[in-house]
């Protein structure tokens, strides 16, 4: 059974679809990023998970249960969200930011210690933080303790939107490959959207493209790599690969 | 010695002015922080809600004042229930609406200034409604609303000041009565006592907004510990050197020195005879008997010609018994009042000029005065030219004055002495026309109705004995000289006495007279 499962789902804005008639099954533990131009529909499909936001038609079921046959603040508190505006609260020190869930699940504060420093362990940062307000952290320490509040109440799937977005580039290079590494241990189903194709084609181990609320794509990144049926993906991989080439090839002239 | 204010009246004063705004501003954090939440999340509410607010923050506050007066008395008679119109709750509900604006408009502006990504993370962690106000959106919030309540705090401790008008003690009594006596170091003391108040309660919520913006423990709680320093000197007991178990009888005043004094007088006998009193002073002529007939007050002295145009609605002047006796009869009938008698001098509306132009202008009447009117100026007191008497005025004599302008009474005495004005409508038992030389007119087609001094009691206070007894002695025994000169005492620029010291040269002249 897929831990996450789309039929048909529709959503529209003035009229306009966003998502239009998308079927999608996703199985427990996989990678999937969801690229696609702007638009394309990646963010909407990544909020109806979490009931961010409401569809028009169709259905989608987590663990085999429609999302809808549940409240939204207990679903949302199963799923782990990490978005670009990363959203720490700047008037909560780094580990009531990283307890919020578990305070809202009402578990007791006495365990707060404990847990706050595994996580911060886990996405490898210094327990020191712990004390720290938001204001004080550099944007990559923030990101990774978005990570480690949307982790904290131990979910099973993660839902990221351009998570890396808003980091530097050396920052987003080490950040990325790090969470891919807590993706295997914890064994987490991981959702991320991404307008960068290179990142995606190197985290991910399924790729769907959007455009205009469809699917264009679906297929591993080596799949992806070596397809060359449509023009509009072809250039999109091609100038990931582009880029890294030129890259390359000035690395060798030095 | 001019008008000492005891440090016992300055400190109950303030008091009770730190108590009315305190739980003005309360109660305008209580209704308009739920209103700014719901507001901030419905368009179709905000709207119209800063609309109507914006609309009640115009109306001036002594007219908003005045006007929660009629509103409750209505209320009390339509709901039967016994809704006090005078002095506290009226002073708080004007004052608690007058608060209101600066709340609701931060309590929207920091709600809706929230960063989207912060509700975002909080809607994506699974937190419901009343969660994300509590842990997000009111701790986020809290500095703009605290400036909100801030302003709100200044606005209420300096509108406070004209509860004064409708019964309700605060500093503004001390501008208020100082103003009429002209007593500048009274008026002085309130101005300074009720600024001082706004700038100390303003740094206590300075402290603590700071405190809780900059997450300042320090800060945070030095304004803690002041605003329990406020609580405990407003909650302070003062001693009132009064027995606590007997009867509390309210005693009413109008706006002038001769009401001040007379209150006094009342207060002076009632307390020797055993009884607690409270003041209310500075009422207007209207709300003065509506409180009375309301039982809202236990006593005050009024004047036979206005209950006879206000209450009675008569236009016309009989003599003084018939007045007298229709009065007690009518009174008695509508509203259980209770004319226990006239104190023995007359404060009738007269038109009054200096001598010296009466003399050279050859005026002794009013048929006089109207035959002169197109090259004089008129002024009188805020009232006259709407009351009934003015029109009686009117159509006897016709007369058309060059200008006609309205003065407090103080100032209309100024205005006369100093030539703005050559007439105007003075009172008959005014120590000023002794001592400035002036002549009042006579009235041969008897337009003004007559103004003795008459001593009322609500129902309640009319069925006590043993107070009627403690003010019987005062019917009969202050003739027009005995008040001239009482009032002359407050009134005078030079060695000016207080209304307190005024009373008791009365009550001694009273006692001789005996």
């Amino acid at each position: 059974m897929p831990i996450i499962d789309f039929a048909q789902v529709s959503k529209y804005y003035g009229g306009q679809p966003v998502l239009d008639g998308i079927s999608l099954s996703i199985a427990a533990g996989s990678f999937v990023a969801l690229v696609g131009a702007s638009g394309a529909g990646k963010t909407t499909l990544l909020k109806v998970v979490n009931r961010l936001v409401d569809i028009d038609s169709g259905t989608v079921a987590v663990n085999g249960q429609d999302v809808v046959s549940q409240p939204a603040v207990t679903l949302r508190r199963t799923i782990g969200y990490v978005f670009q505006g990363i959203g720490l609260f700047p008037h909560m020190t780094v580990a009531e930011n990283i307890w919020l869930v578990p305070r809202l699940a009402g578990l007791k504060i006495s365990g707060r210690e404990a847990r706050v420093a595994a996580l911060l362990d886990m996405v490898s940062l210094p327990v020191e933080l712990a004390d720290r307000y938001p204001g004080q952290l550099s944007g990559g320490q923030a990101q990774r303790v978005g990570f480690a509040r949307a982790l904290a109440a131990g979910p099973a799937i993660m839902l990221m939107d351009e998570p890396f977005g808003a980091l530097d580039p050396v920052t987003r290079g080490d950040i990325g490959p790090a969470y891919r590494s807590l993706h295997e241990r914890m064994g987490l189903t991981s959702l991320l959207v991404t307008h960068d194709m290179a990142e995606a084609l190197i985290l991910a181990d399924r790729v769907i493209i959007l455009a205009e609320g469809r699917i264009l794509a679906d297929m591993t990144p080596h799949e992806l790599v070596r397809a060359r049926t449509n023009p509009a993906i072809s250039a999109m991989v091609d100038a990931a690969r582009a880029s890294a080439a030129r890259l390359e090839a000035l690395a060798r002239e030095t | 010695m001019t008008g000492d204010i005891a440090w016992v009246e300055l400190a109950r004063l303030v008091q009770a002015h730190l108590l009315l705004s305190g739980c003005a501003v309360l109660a305008a954090i209580l209704v308009g922080l739920p209103l700014a939440i719901l507001a901030a999340h419905d368009r179709r509410l905000r709207v119209p809600l800063l609309g109507i607010i914006s609309l009640l923050q115009t109306i001036p506050g002594l007219a908003l004042l005045a006007l929660f007066y009629p509103l409750l008395l209505l209320l009390g008679r339509e709901t039967g229930w016994p809704i006090p119109a005078l002095g506290f709750l009226p002073a708080l509900l004007a004052l608690g609406v007058y608060a209101l604006l600066p709340v609701v408009r931060n309590g929207v502006a920091a709600l809706h200034g929230i960063d989207p990504a912060l509700i975002e993370a909080a809607d994506g962690l699974g937190m419901n409604r009343p969660q994300k106000l509590l842990l997000v959106e009111l701790p986020l919030g809290a500095p703009v609303i605290l400036a909100g309540v801030r302003t709100a705090a200044i606005w209420t401790i300096g509108t406070a000041t004209l509860a004064t008008t409708i019964g309700q003690p605060s500093l503004g009594d001390l501008i208020f009565s100082g103003l009429q006596t002209e007593d500048w170091r009274r008026v002085l003391i309130g101005c300074v006592a009720a600024a001082a108040l706004a700038i100390l309660v303003d740094t206590m919520l300075a402290l603590i907004e700071a405190g809780v913006a900059r997450r300042s423990r320090v800060r945070l709680g030095a304004g803690l510990a002041l605003l329990i320093a406020a609580l405990g000197i407003t909650l302070a007991p003062l001693p009132d050197g009064q027995a606590s178990t007997e009867r509390l009888v309210v005693i009413g005043a109008k706006n002038f020195s001769e009401q001040y004094i007379l209150a006094q007088l009342i207060e002076d006998r009632l307390r020797a005879a055993g009884y607690r009193t409270q003041r209310r002073d500075n009422l207007g002529s209207a709300i003065a008997y509506r409180a009375l007939a309301a039982g809202e007050i236990g006593v005050y002295v009024d004047y036979a010609g206005t209950l006879w145009s206000n209450v009675l609605h008569r236009t016309d002047a009989p003599d003084a018994a018939t007045m007298l006796r229709t009065l007690a009869e009518e009174l008695d009938r509508q509203d259980k009042v209770r004319v226990l008698g006239p104190l023995g001098f007359e404060n009738a509306y007269a038109f009054v000029m200096t001598r010296a132009q009466a003399q050279a202008l050859d005026i002794s009447t009013l048929d006089d005065l109207a035959r002169a009117a197109p090259r004089l100026r008129l002024g009188t007191d805020l009232e006259f030219l709407s009351r009934p008497e003015w029109q009686a005025v009117e159509r006897l004599y016709h007369p058309a004055f060059r200008t006609m302008r309205r003065y407090s009474p103080t100032f209309m005495y100024r205005a006369l002495a100093d030539s703005s004005v050559d007439v105007i409508s003075a009172f008959s038992s005014d120590g000023r026309i002794v001592a400035l030389d002036l002549v009042t007119l006579g009235d041969p087609r008897g337009a003004l109705p007559r103004y003795d001094a008459l001593l009322l009691l609500s129902s309640t206070a009319a069925t006590d004995s043993r107070l009627v007894i403690a003010l019987q002695p005062l019917i009969g025994a202050i003739p027009i000289e005995h008040m001239r000169a009482a009032n002359w005492l407050v009134d005078r620029d030079e060695t000016k006495r207080t209304p307190a010291e005024a009373a008791r040269w009365l009550n001694e002249e009273i006692r001789r007279a005996r």
